[in-house]
């Protein structure tokens, strides 16, 4: 089963190899990992997307407990929860493609963020399944480049992760 | 302030840490004087003096020079030089398993903690609290590929329970601390510091705080009340009840509590190789070690009993064996450890108690004396029939003539000598299994053998530790030919600080424990485990300063031991024990094959 799991992780060096230290020593999967410092800048937040059966996340979890860094930890799709990434694409733009592109864009909310002759940068926030739905909604000949960031979660309401 | 889910109630211990770091008590008093500038290298022997530590075991290179310096100008904290830094690691590593301090070692960059890794994944595996303070190459040239640059860091990682690098002298003091208090603190375990050369050479003021904190490591102690209640109903409704034991009990020094638990309950126990000596192996309800070589009646108990409380063990694969095999028996499993993730890890449990064995001991035994319960006399006293049944087999039996030495002869032989009373280090392989299966340990920390990583060279080493431990002890290391020559440059630090102690060579030309697995499983092809162009170890051991005597059949045992414990007793003796070379380790388990399915010797 896919997890989302969030942690809080004191934002020194090293850190983020202890991080994935771990999940390669232990076998573990990464789908994907994202991180940056928090509003604190002393704590960073991680979201690691991982997918393994209920055991194998429950060793992961008491794992990166069990690293001294890591201040919590937590399993957000347990429960409700949000996640995002975000997909930046850099496509050909000319001609009739041009507007047809523009319109694409527009139906999934992206915004265009960079402005060439020939070419545009696409910005698009979403879960996976649309920032795939919209690479398949354009001609994938036109796709001259694509960066995406991983997933990054939170939880729904009161679910609140913090030190 | 809401937590999002906690991962389990019991991995809850992350939680309400509100400080950064706290730090508190400063060494001298408030009256506002301007305190000294220290060095950083006068800074490293300051906190070492301030954690009261007697001994640093270790070799001396370019990175570490101003520590060493600042050594040199003190007499408080003793060097202990060793040949080799794999040494000085083993050596500190024996001296905290002996005596439950915390030991220290000192290496230089590069190769100095290449060298040093094996130990600190030795003392890893087996949750030995240990600082390693390691030289690094000056703060500027990190990462230039400069000369005996290592990241120290990045290779000793997935092998310590913490690491640090040291960028500013103004964190060295309370980094020590936290090294110490990391070391010892929950599942204890190897922290490591390193510090660049540049760092040794700056200046600040010395503070050694009293405490540390830190938000995100708050181990737990007591175990929760409500699954200890739970624990005892279940012990106290057992039909087949065992208890089952491990390093855990060793390292948080809980040998008498489980002592008195047990009988108490007047249950029968086993142990692990880790756990020898927290139970005392001559009593009764002692069903001898368990696992690959365990009895037949401790690995027959633990298959078919229905209540499992397991103590500060961990269900290891030499253990158990092959764990669908030990999950066809529906049994009820207590698990009592320190550290949530050893819990359910390879088999299911089904009350978990994660605390620190001593204080969760105290609360079962409080709770046991509450209780109007007692254990159901009569169904434990068909279950001890059946053991007693088991025992009957007499599965560590091995025949012996005349004309050649038996190891195991060896093993019961130094148990009479030394009274049953010695501290016993062992290398890996054959000899290791005779030791733990014939030495019978009434006592904790007197069996002192790398159990986890099973690193060949930890034996010689280790005895130094134990001595520099305990300085009045004997101390015995029984080893094999193969193992030995992993370490036997130690023999020169042995003469150097006078260690008296007893090397006694299990020595069979072959590496034992490969050449058994290779009659049994690989067609009788011994592939590279003949040890050919052996020295002559009491040549050898001359050579060194010592004593060298050699045994080459059964008659001499007894004499040669004697010779070492009684006439030389003030000098370190080096015993070849000339074996049988086909001598095997029974009972056996093969490796995927389960507990009840035992290779015994008669079998064969």
């Amino acid at each position: 089963m896919r997890h989302i799991i969030s942690i809080l992780i004191e934002n020194e060096s090293g850190a983020l190899s202890r991080v994935s230290g771990l999940f390669s020593a232990r076998g573990y999967n990464i789908d994907s990992l994202t991180v940056a410092p928090t509003e604190d800048p002393s704590l960073s937040r991680m979201t690691i997307v991982s997918i393994g059966s209920d055991d194998i996340i429950e060793q992961i979890t008491k794992q990166l407990n069990k690293l001294i860094d890591i201040v919590k930890v937590v399993d957000l799709s347990e429960a409700a929860h949000i996640e995002r990434e975000l997909m930046l694409v850099k496509v050909r733009a000319t001609g009739k493609d041009r507007e047809e592109m523009k319109r694409v864009a527009d139906i999934f909310r992206a915004h265009i963020i960079d402005v060439t002759e020939s070419s545009y940068v696409i910005e698009l926030t979403g879960n996976g399944a649309k920032l795939d739905a919209f690479l398949d909604a354009i001609d994938r000949s036109l796709i001259l480049e694509t960066v995406r960031t991983g997933v990054c979660g939170i939880g729904r309401g009161d679910r609140i992760l913090k030190v | 302030m809401l937590t999002l889910l906690t991962v389990a109630g019991s991995l809850d211990h992350k939680r309400d840490s509100q400080v950064l770091l706290h730090v508190s008590g400063l060494m001298t008093g408030n009256d506002g004087s301007k305190r000294m500038q220290l060095t950083g290298a006068e800074i490293v022997i300051r906190c070492l003096q301030e954690e009261k530590v007697e001994h640093v075991f270790g070799y001396p290179g370019g990175s570490v020079l101003f520590i060493y310096d600042e050594m040199f100008k003190q007499d408080q904290v003793k060097h202990i030089l060793v040949r080799h830094e794999q040494a000085a690691v083993h050596a500190a590593d024996a001296y905290s398993r002996s005596s439950n301090k915390i030991g220290v070692c000192m290496v230089t960059s590069g190769p100095g903690v290449t060298n040093a890794v094996t130990g600190i994944a030795t003392a890893y595996m087996d949750s030995i609290p240990l600082v390693i303070i390691t030289g690094q190459v000056p703060t500027a040239y990190i990462g230039q590929d400069a000369f005996q640059e290592a990241d120290t860091v990045g290779i000793t990682r997935p092998c310590v329970k913490h690491n640090f690098l040291v960028k500013d002298v103004k964190d060295l003091a309370v980094t020590i601390k936290k090294a110490f208090y990391l070391a010892k603190t929950g599942r204890p375990g190897p922290v490591l510091v390193d510090i660049p050369k540049d760092v040794t050479i700056h200046k600040t003021e010395f503070h050694y705080p009293k405490t540390v904190a830190m938000r995100s490591y708050n181990p737990v102690v007591k175990g929760h009340t409500g699954q200890i209640k739970k624990a005892v109903q279940l012990l106290l409704d057992a039909k087949r009840p065992m208890i089952y034991t491990g390093g855990g009990v060793i390292l948080s020094d809980a040998g008498d509590k489980l002592t008195k638990l047990t009988r108490m309950l007047g249950y029968p126990i086993t142990q692990t190789l880790m756990g020898l000596g927290a139970y005392p192996a001559t009593d009764r309800q002692f069903l001898g070690m368990l696992g690959m070589h365990g009895t037949y009646e401790a690995n027959m108990a633990m298959q078919e009993c229905d209540v499992l409380v397991a103590i500060g063990a961990r269900f290891d694969d030499r253990v158990i064996g092959n764990p669908d095999h030990f999950g066809k028996v529906a049994r009820k499993i207590i698990h009592v450890d320190i550290d949530p993730s050893s819990i359910s890890k390879r088999v299911r449990v089904d009350v978990p108690i994660v605390g620190n064995v001593p204080d969760v001991l105290d609360e079962i035994v409080k709770q046991l004396e509450a209780s109007e319960g007692k254990p159901d006399a009569k169904h434990l006293a068909s279950w001890w029939k059946q053991i007693e049944e088991w025992r009957k087999k007499d599965s560590l039996k091995y025949k012996m003539g005349s004309d050649l030495i038996m190891p195991q002869y060896v093993v019961e032989k130094l148990y009479e000598i030394t009274g049953g009373d010695a501290f016993v280090t062992s290398d890996v392989g054959q000899h290791q299994m005779w030791a733990a299966q014939y030495y019978k340990f009434d006592k904790p920390r007197r069996w002192i053998n790398s159990g986890g990583l099973g690193t060949m060279g930890f034996g010689l080493p280790a005895a130094m530790g134990v001595r520099f431990a305990n300085p009045k002890a004997q101390v015995a290391c029984i080893t094999g030919e193969g193992s030995i020559q992993m370490n036997i440059q130690e023999l020169s630090t042995c003469k150097q600080f006078h260690l008296p102690v007893k090397i006694l060579c299990l020595n069979n030309g072959y590496l034992g424990m490969v050449r058994q697995w290779q009659q049994m499983f690989h067609g009788n092809r011994y592939a590279e485990s003949y040890v050919d162009a052996l020295p002559d170890f009491v040549k050898l051991a001359e050579a060194y300063g010592h004593v060298g005597i050699r045994a080459t059949k059964p008659a001499d045992v007894e004499p040669a031991l004697k010779e070492a414990f009684v006439k030389h007793k003030n000098e370190l003796v080096f015993l070849d024990f000339l074996t049988d070379k086909t001598a095997n380790v029974f009972p056996m388990i093969a490796a995927g094959k389960g507990l009840s399915e035992m290779i015994l010797a008669e079998e064969l």
